[in-house]
């Protein structure tokens, strides 16, 4: 039932940069599992190569709306910025949020 | 009406209205029956003050000549990925832990504008991603026909709930089969509207070109009260499409009589669980009875939708989740020194294995290189599977077939392995990449666990479909 391509795929290496890509940090145990996993999954979706596309447009959308917009103009929010700052790991005194250092 | 059962959603509200039950009796009923039946696990927070003083208020209200609404004083548990007030919204995720909505979902707001009253928050995977609840970050929540089996997922805290008769209704999230599949594990009905016609906004996004929010209910006539009080236009989410101008609720079984019907054959492998497959052709057989035509119909590409979706969703898991960053809300890990750090870290230790994966995935089938030969790729095929859908539905008013391949698994039985996992989603995640609408409603027991028949119908024909799903609750009573 399972389509498997067995010249799938990923190196180590290769899930490493992905990690780091996703901005995730993934263990030495963790890499081979992953990449057995995700080779799998990939072997299995690879069966959409197997469908002839040509002259097919891609679908995105599939209620055929285009472009929503609405008016330029301010509403009223639900919510204080206090309220929306209570959320946050750090904030200044002055109601910004405070993050770590950018530059090292 | 015995304790633990309830009368149907109008009916509730009209004993509400007319002051023969108190809105406050059937909040404090519910959350009673919450914890009684708390070893299900089926919720992960209560809103106990918040939905008492609402329930006051809509009572008093009422003594004072309002109305109250047409759901007035109706509690319900809403999946935990809606953003409600009165409690924390985690989606049964690490990262979210502690997390306190500052507004509420669309949703929610426009039920809690007909009366109803939401007292809990359900399990659901976390994130949505799963179809077990077992990738919650809180537990597992057990299968209320049998505590060894899972209950389905994502949305199987909310299944669950209606299943134990927690609350009248609930609400679900659905983006491959996340309401159809943990309703047919638990014998409940569960419903995916048409892509847009449900507001999304205020609820955690897992893939925006496919996921719509439905209710989970006991009866098809009260999904379609509840669907009517929340669909429509919403300004705060572009997707959204108007309503029918004939509303939802007032739908009716017109009966089954010279209804065209195709029952899809991909749906029916010979590989198929032989029960599941003798229920199908047995209701199939009911409704030509009844007067119905039903014929075998075929939709190949079908047999590439479950691919076509790990890629689509997995894309836009990638870049939905690309928020998570530890800086504005939600888990920020406390041990970072620098910004890079803070995502790094916030991100490896707040999601899980499964969002890690799809994420990676995600990544992957985006980048440079592999857009065109997956993404791009899959959008294309899906855009075949519109099309053949298109077709079949000149010749056919609704399709049907069963909603998942199996009954309710253990659970533990496929957790091990994610590809496994993901093929128990193979007939419900075409409807969420044609956008059309489609229902599970329970018909039966195989080896006393609940199977679902699974109706679908074609975009903006939610009226329809729901006159149809009433008609076959009929046959089937």
């Amino acid at each position: 039932m399972l389509y498997y391509d067995e010249m799938a795929k990923l190196t180590k290496d290769d899930v490493l940069k992905l990690a780091q890509l996703a901005r995730l940090c993934v263990s030495d145990s963790e890499v081979i599992r992953y990449q057995d996993e995700i080779n799998k999954i990939l072997g299995y979706v690879e069966q959409l190569q197997d469908i002839d596309v040509t002259n097919v447009e891609p679908t995105s959308q599939v209620t055929g709306l285009h472009n929503v917009v609405r008016k330029d103009v301010i509403s009223p929010s639900s919510s204080t910025p206090a309220e929306l700052l209570q959320n946050a790991p750090e904030v200044t005194e002055d109601g910004y949020i405070k993050v770590k250092r950018m530059i090292t | 009406m015995t304790d633990t059962t309830w009368l149907s959603v109008s009916e509730l509200a009209q004993q509400v209205q007319t002051q023969s039950v108190s809105a406050t009796s059937l909040v404090e009923k519910s959350l009673r029956l919450i914890d009684e039946h708390s070893s299900y696990q089926a919720v992960i927070s209560i809103i106990k003050d918040r939905s008492l003083e609402r329930a006051k208020a809509i009572d008093t209200a009422i003594k004072q000549g309002e109305t109250g609404g047409r759901l007035a004083g109706v509690p319900f548990i809403a999946k935990d990925n809606f953003l409600t007030f009165g409690s924390e919204t985690t989606a049964a995720s690490n990262m979210l832990k502690g997390f306190r909505a500052p507004y509420q979902s669309t949703a929610i707001e426009r039920l809690e504008a007909e009366g109803a009253i939401c007292v809990a928050k359900a399990n659901m995977d976390a994130f949505a991603h799963g179809s077990s609840t077992e990738n919650s970050d809180w537990f597992t929540t057990k299968n209320p026909h049998d505590d060894t089996r899972v209950p389905g997922g994502s949305s199987g805290g909310s299944a669950a709930a209606v299943a134990l008769q927690l609350t009248p209704f609930a609400l679900g999230t659905d983006t491959g089969g996340s309401i159809r599949q943990p309703a047919a594990f638990c014998g409940v009905v569960g419903y995916k509207p048409t892509y847009g016609l449900v507001s999304r906004s205020g609820v955690v996004a897992m893939a925006s070109s496919t996921d719509v929010i439905g209710p989970i209910t006991s009866t098809v006539a009260d999904t379609g009260l509840i669907l009517s009080c929340m669909a429509g236009v919403d300004e705060r989410d572009g997707t959204t499409i108007p309503s029918d101008k004939d509303s939802y609720d007032t739908v009716k079984p017109a009966g089954l009589k010279g209804k065209r019907i195709g029952i899809i054959k991909e749906f029916m492998p010979e590989n198929l669980d032989a029960t599941i497959q003798q229920k199908i052709l047995d209701i199939a057989e009911s409704a030509k009875a009844q007067g119905a035509i039903v014929e075998e119909v075929s939709i190949p590409s079908l047999a590439y939708a479950l691919a076509c979706y790990y890629v689509i969703v997995s894309a836009e898991i990638s870049s939905n989740l690309a928020r998570y960053d530890g800086q504005r809300y939600g888990f920020s890990h406390p041990d970072a020194q620098t910004s890079e750090e803070s995502y790094v870290m916030t991100r490896s230790e707040g999601f899980g294995s499964e969002s890690k994966r799809r994420i990676m995935i995600g990544t992957y089938v985006l980048s440079s290189g592999y857009y065109d030969a997956y993404y791009k790729r899959a959008q294309q095929v899906r855009t075949m599977m519109i099309n053949e859908f298109e077709k079949v539905f000149q010749d056919y008013g609704v399709l049907i077939g069963p909603t998942a391949p199996t009954p309710a698994f253990k659970i533990g039985e496929n957790i091990a392995d994610p590809l496994q996992m993901y093929l128990t989603d193979i007939m419900t995640v075409a409807a969420n990449l044609v956008g059309i609408p489609a229902v599970s409603i329970p018909v039966g027991t195989v080896l006393d666990l609940p199977v679902g028949l699974q109706i679908m119908a074609p975009q903006r024909q939610d009226r329809l479909l729901l006159s149809v799903a009433q008609s076959f609750e009929e046959v089937l009573a």
